[in-house]
């Protein structure tokens, strides 16, 4: 019974995990072809052992060497490193203070708070995103309201740059930033503030001596959150981002509906992942030192 | 305790200047009054305990010692300076937390060290500091430990390192052993009456543990509802209590009802029962004849005796239960108008030759100063 209970976990993550990840990653090693499904070689098992053997010959790394080829995709992949880098920033400037404000509100105020970090989930992501088109385009909100007071005198073009895509990333992601901030702060011992204060510090003093310390790990964790979709993103940068803001996501979905080049495709979509594995690794360390510290 | 500390009364000197005053302090929570209008003055290198129930106003006292709460009326001073809006980073006070409060992140070394780097000593003689106040603690082996990797006792000693780091004028203890177990209580109980006595510092140690109280202790307020019952020396507070509330707090007591007939000076006489010899007792505070009073006595002041003794007190009954503690043993006597009294005896001699048992008819008797006589 117990080993079913595991068992349960691996074959969940056997089947919708690694299974599809091996498929990917033949796909990557194939030939583009024009047949359906778009490449080849394909495995016809009914030709038996010698068949399998010409499969496997026909394998080859061609793609990946096609990806250091063209400039286009360390570009992209570079350039989405970056964005990605900077909306995580974004996101902790603005979500760190929220996450502050919340675990320091009365506690009856605390859950309406949390809902109020939530709520945004009830809406469909693309209604939101399509939303911001409305916000940031020329004729949008934000601009006739700067035009209304009067800051500027011509409309900015914020919608289809980069600043966009920034915006778009921290407003989606800012929950994921919150809540694991939120969470270690609120089980920040108060006394701890006391005792820094109690030791000669200002209240500015103990923030940065205890609570900034103190809340490394959710910030770490949140960080972890925000990053990893960030640098796979391509609804907010194909919606958002203009026809320059180069993001993997965007072109990964080009090659595989555009050009419909799945081998290529499928190798740019290996070596995204080869990229995330490192961030993801250090997440999980963090995770288990934090579980550590707790015991 | 050590004759020095027996010697040392300042209070009892009107000549000495108190450090710390609180006068006509009242400190409310919207409708509720935590302290109650007190005065009170405690001196340069007492133990100060504030003793009490829970939510008898204890630890919000030594709070505003500490600055983490502002007096709604009355002034506090502490060496001559007015306390009021002076936040606690700005005192020569510092605070070991109930829960310690050591900063997680920090070796026990920092932790030591976290105060002085605020403080104008300069960052060449911290290590000193830090190594001099691990010495007094005897925590030199884990100076690079982190707090969660030390046992509970050496936290508690952590933390009274830190406090102790800046070497201010005054530390509060908030129950500062509490979390630890009795064995291990005791013992720092006489390790935090060394500390305070090499380091000269005043405590005011804030406890709901009246024997840790009694042990620590130069002095003890006992409080309860935002009110001072009494400040007095722990043999004073535990042999002539003020009132029965502190009679009671402190340690085990009979209580017998009765009214005052004869107040005498000293000695007072209460008649608690039709047809028996009324009690003779101490006097205590503001006891009027006439008005009805408790006579409460400590059970260790009751003799048992199974035939009559020679006693200007002395009253039969019946055994009714026997405590058997170990090093002594509690005898609750029924007297024949259904009060029990207690009698405590130190089992010098084996269980098995104990003369007195249950049902026994037992004679309880005690001299005319072992008691009190309190207004109720």
């Amino acid at each position: 019974m117990r080993r079913l209970l595991i068992a349960i976990p691996y074959i969940w993550l056997l089947l919708l995990f690694l299974v599809p990840f091996g498929i990917v990653l033949k796909i990557s090693l194939s030939d583009y072809a024009l047949s359906i499904p778009p490449y080849t070689p394909q495995l016809d098992l009914s030709t038996g052992w010698q068949g399998f053997a010409e499969f496997w010959s026909q394998l080859d790394m061609e793609n990946y060497w096609f990806l250091t080829d063209d400039d286009l995709y360390w570009k992209a992949y570079l350039s989405s490193l970056q964005i990605a880098a900077l909306s995580t920033f974004f996101t902790l400037l603005v979500g760190f203070p929220i996450a502050y404000g919340m675990a320091n509100a009365p506690e009856h105020w605390r859950p309406t708070l949390m809902l109020l970090i939530i709520l945004p989930f009830w809406t469909s992501f693309l209604i939101r995103v399509y939303a911001w088109i409305g916000i940031l385009s020329n004729e949008g909100f934000l601009n006739q309201f700067l035009l209304a007071i009067g800051l500027i005198s011509a409309p900015i073009k914020i919608l289809n740059t980069d600043i966009a895509v920034y915006i778009g990333i921290t407003y989606t992601y800012l929950p994921f930033m919150v809540l694991p901030i939120y969470a270690t702060l609120e089980k920040l011992d108060g006394s701890l503030l006391e005792a820094a204060e109690d030791l000669g510090c200002t209240r500015l003093q103990a923030f940065w001596a205890v609570t900034v310390p103190l809340s490394k790990p959710g910030v770490i964790a949140g960080c972890f959150l925000v990053f990893i979709p960030a640098l796979g993103e391509f609804v907010i940068p194909s919606l958002l981002g203009g026809s320059d803001t180069l993001m993997i996501g965007k072109v990964l979905w080009e090659e595989f509906f555009s050009n419909r080049d799945w081998p290529v495709a499928s190798a740019v979509a290996i070596i995204l992942l080869l990229i995330l594995v490192i961030p993801i690794i250090l997440f999980q360390r963090n995770e288990q030192k934090q579980r550590e510290a707790g015991n | 305790m050590s004759s020095a500390t027996v010697e040392f009364s300042p209070w009892t000197d009107p000549d000495t200047t108190p450090l710390i005053s609180f006068e006509g302090v009242t400190k409310r929570f919207g409708n509720f009054t935590a302290i109650d209008n007190i005065n009170l003055n405690i001196y340069p290198r007492e133990f100060f305990a504030l003793l009490g129930p829970s939510g008898c106003g204890k630890t919000t006292l030594m709070r505003m010692l500490g600055g983490f709460e502002e007096a709604t009326e009355g002034t506090i001073t502490i060496d001559g300076q007015d306390m009021a809006g002076i936040p606690a980073n700005k005192r020569a006070v510092n605070m070991m937390f109930q829960s310690y409060a050591l900063f997680p992140h920090l070796t026990v070394a920092d932790n030591i060290a976290f105060g002085l780097h605020r403080s104008p000593m300069p960052k060449s003689e911290i290590q000193g500091r830090v190594d001099e106040m691990l010495r007094l603690v005897q925590l030199q082996k884990f100076a690079k430990r982190k707090p969660h990797q030390i046992s509970g006792g050496q936290r508690q000693r952590v933390a009274l390192a830190r406090a102790l780091a800046k070497a201010p004028k005054l530390l509060l203890l908030d129950e500062p052993l509490g979390a630890l177990d009795k064995k291990l209580r005791q013992e720092t109980q006489f390790e935090l009456m060394d500390i305070q006595e090499t380091t000269g510092t005043t405590f005011v140690i804030v406890t709901h543990d009246q024997e840790e109280a009694m042990t620590v202790a130069s002095r003890i307020a006992v409080m309860d509802n935002g009110l001072l019952k009494q400040v007095d020396t722990p043999d004073r507070i535990y042999e002539t209590p003020n009132s029965v509330y502190v009679a009671d707090f402190i340690g085990d007591v009979n209580i017998v009802t009765g009214t005052a007939t004869t107040v005498d000076g000293d000695a007072t006489q209460l008649t608690w029962a039709e047809g028996v010899a009324p009690i003779k007792g101490m006097t205590g505070a503001q006891v009027t004849q006439g008005e009805p009073a408790s006579f409460v006595i400590r059970p260790e002041k009751v003799s048992i005796n199974k035939s009559e003794p020679e006693a200007s007190n002395k009253v039969q009954g019946q055994v009714l239960d026997i405590a058997y503690l170990g090093n002594m043993s509690t005898y609750h006597v029924e007297l024949p108008n259904g009060q029990i009294i207690k009698s405590q005896t130190a089992n010098n001699r084996r269980i098995a030759r104990r003369d007195i048992t249950w049902e026994d008819t037992v004679w309880l008797s005690w001299t005319e100063t072992a008691g009190i006589v309190l207004r109720d």
